[in-house]
Parts: structure tokens; sequence; C-alpha cells
């Protein structure tokens, strides 16, 4: 077994858990991640067609106060998070294209799995107002109920789910 | 005394300049901890690998360990940081669909950037479908809205539900925590996959 070459996740955990307590002391806020994606979007709808961000009462907000919308502090911190990831990758060797995937199925069945889970995931993420991080990590670390049920209902579906997809992974 | 933004008025692009720098270190842990792997990650769901677990208790209860004795020393304020509010419905619902896109898709958000930042394809395409979920949900907000907004409980708090302190609830979740260790080392024996971790 090859395990070594990550992080101890015990070790990992306390620089994450490090990381966040930065956020919340100089930010007043937790760490995310969906938002960005959020962000990233309405950006986009608002460049391909302006009047339909305009109108809609949802993407209006974004646009009221006349800046770009990933004049943000989650934009920002997702645009951080590739390039802390990029150096990650570099000091361990893990800088690779390829599709990471179970031997038993096909690239291209992993990768429609990939993209409708995304959806997914967004898609749940933005009903919650948050995802694994910034609704459950960061929920938890500032004593939400929001968090504590949030991370109990993704890591609860995911295990119930995971016996219908099992052939995805094992 | 912190938070800093608000103390010391900071200007924004000071703010967006830390975010940056937050996000640096978010990004840097999350790949160093083996988050940029989806089979990693799914293996939390068949007990293989349960890094999963480990990384994000311990995370959880170093941040809030570490505000409440800020706060206890008078170095943090911690009635100045955000709590997430709590719309019941939305939580729960939201939290199911995010469990079927989890084990569907093998990343969450963040982890997917995290793969995307090595190079990881499905974690790109991850993160389109992510971006195509995002708008999905901005067209049909008229129809979710009641929803999302529905059953509103404030920024309700755990320890103030449980009727405990603070102190006492993190000292709890601490105890917890290490018992979910536990759980998991025994778990990684029983539904150990030398031939899906070798590969890891």
């Amino acid at each position: 077994m090859n395990k070594s070459k990550y992080m101890n996740p015990y070790l990992a955990g306390l620089l994450l858990g490090l990381v966040l307590l930065a956020a919340m002391y100089l930010s007043r806020r937790g760490l995310g991640a969906s938002g960005g994606i959020k962000y990233a979007m309405v950006a986009m709808v608002g460049t391909v067609d302006k009047q339909h961000a305009m109108e809609s009462s949802y993407y209006s907000k974004y646009f009221e106060n006349g800046e770009n919308p990933l004049k943000n502090w989650l934009a920002l911190e997702v645009l951080g998070m590739v390039l802390g990831g990029f150096i990650s990758g570099a000091l361990s060797h893990r800088l690779k294209f390829k599709i990471e995937k179970s031997p038993k199925i096909s690239n291209v069945k992993r990768l429609t799995f990939a993209f409708v889970g995304g959806a997914f995931f967004v898609y749940g993420a933005q009903l919650a107002r948050g995802c694994t991080s910034g609704a459950a990590l960061s929920g938890m670390a500032v004593l939400s109920v929001a968090g504590f049920v949030t991370m109990m209902a993704i890591f609860g579906s995911a295990y119930i789910f995971a016996w219908f997809f099992r052939k995805l992974w094992i | 005394m912190g938070p800093l933004s608000v103390l010391s008025e900071f200007p924004e692009w000071i703010n967006l300049l830390i975010a940056f720098a937050i996000g640096i270190g978010f990004g840097f842990a999350l790949e160093q901890a083996g988050f940029s792997s989806s089979r990693k990650l799914a293996g939390m769901f068949y007990g293989y690998d349960t890094t999963v677990l480990k990384v994000f208790f311990t995370a959880a209860i170093v941040a809030l360990a570490g505000s409440q004795l800020l706060s206890f020393f008078g170095l943090l304020d911690l009635s100045q940081v955000f709590v997430n509010p709590y719309y019941v419905k939305a939580s729960i619902l939201g939290g199911i669909i995010m469990g079927a896109g989890f084990i569907m898709g093998g990343y969450c958000p963040g982890t997917s950037i995290s793969a995307l930042s090595i190079g990881k394809i499905d974690g790109m395409v991850f993160l389109l479908g992510g971006l195509f979920g995002a708008f999905l949900f901005a067209e049909t907000y008229p129809v979710i809205q009641s929803l999302a907004n529905g059953s509103y409980k404030g920024a309700l708090q755990i320890n103030e539900w449980l009727g405990v302190t603070p102190g006492v609830f993190t000292l709890l979740l601490i105890l917890a925590a290490v018992l979910l260790f536990w759980v998991a080392e025994l778990a990684e024996k029983k539904f150990s996959r030398p031939d899906i971790t070798s590969d890891l």
C-alpha cells in the first residue's frame, strides 16, 4: 500500500481547521465552494443575456450594485483554491490530466455521472444555502443547527444512495 | 481583537485579498488530504477509506474549539461571525439532493475544485455539471422559492437548542469525534479494498 503520499488525515484536518479559523478571525465568515460556482454562473448569464439577468428576481440582486458578481469574497476564495491545489499537486507530484474511475466502468459512464452528480450537488447546495464546506463544515464550527442538519442529511443520503450506485465505485 | 475585517474596518480590496489567501490554504489542505481523488472520497461510503470523516471532523472541532478559546480569552467577538440561518425543509431536502450528487459524481463542490487544480478531468466535468445545477436552480427559483424560504428558524445555534453552554457542547462534539475516529479505523480494516486503495 502506498498511502503515505497523502498527508496524515488528522494533520490535514488540523490544517483545514486552522484555515477555517483564520477565515472566521479575519473575515468573520466560514469557507465556501458552491457559492463561488454560483457567482461564476451568474456572471456567465449576465454576459450572455444581460436583459434576462436584469428581469429575473433571482439574478438581478447580484447586479444591483453595478459591480461584476465575481468581485466577491467567495469567488476570490475559489480562485485561490485552484492555486492552492495546484501548489499541493506540484509539491506531491500529482499534476496529471486523467479521468479517475473504477476499471469496471467506461470513461463515458464516469463522466456522465460526474456531470449529473455535479448538477445535483450544486442544485441541493443552492437550496440548503451551502455545501459540505459552507453549510456543513463552516456551520458546525459556529454551532449552527443548519450546519449539523445539513451535514447529517448529506452523509445519510449518500450512504443510502451508495447501495444503488455501488457499481460505479466497487 | 477579531474579526479583523469588522473591527479594523478594512477596505474591501484587503478583504478580497484575504479571501484569495484563505482560498490558497483551503485548496492546499484539501489536495494534501487526498480530496482531489474521487475514489478516495467514495471510500467513505463503502468503508474502504474513511479519510473524509477524519479530515472533516478534525477540521470542525479545531475551528470550533479554536474559536471558542479565542472568544473565551477576549480575542474574537463571536457575535460578529456569520452563523448560518436554519430553514428546516431547505436544509434537509437540499442535503438529501447533495448526498445523491456526492455518490453519483464522486465529489462535492470544494473537492471537485481540488481535483480540477491537479488535472482530473472527472473533476472538471463535475464542475460543469455544478454550473448547470446552479443555472437550473436560478431558472426554477420561482417554483421552489416558497420551499427554499419556508420553515425559517433564524440563526439557531445547537447549544441553545440543547440548553447547554457552547463549551459543554464543544466537549461533547470532541468526544463524539473521537468515537467516530475509532469506528472509522475499524471500518477501514473490515471493508479493506487493497485493490482500490493501492491505486489512489
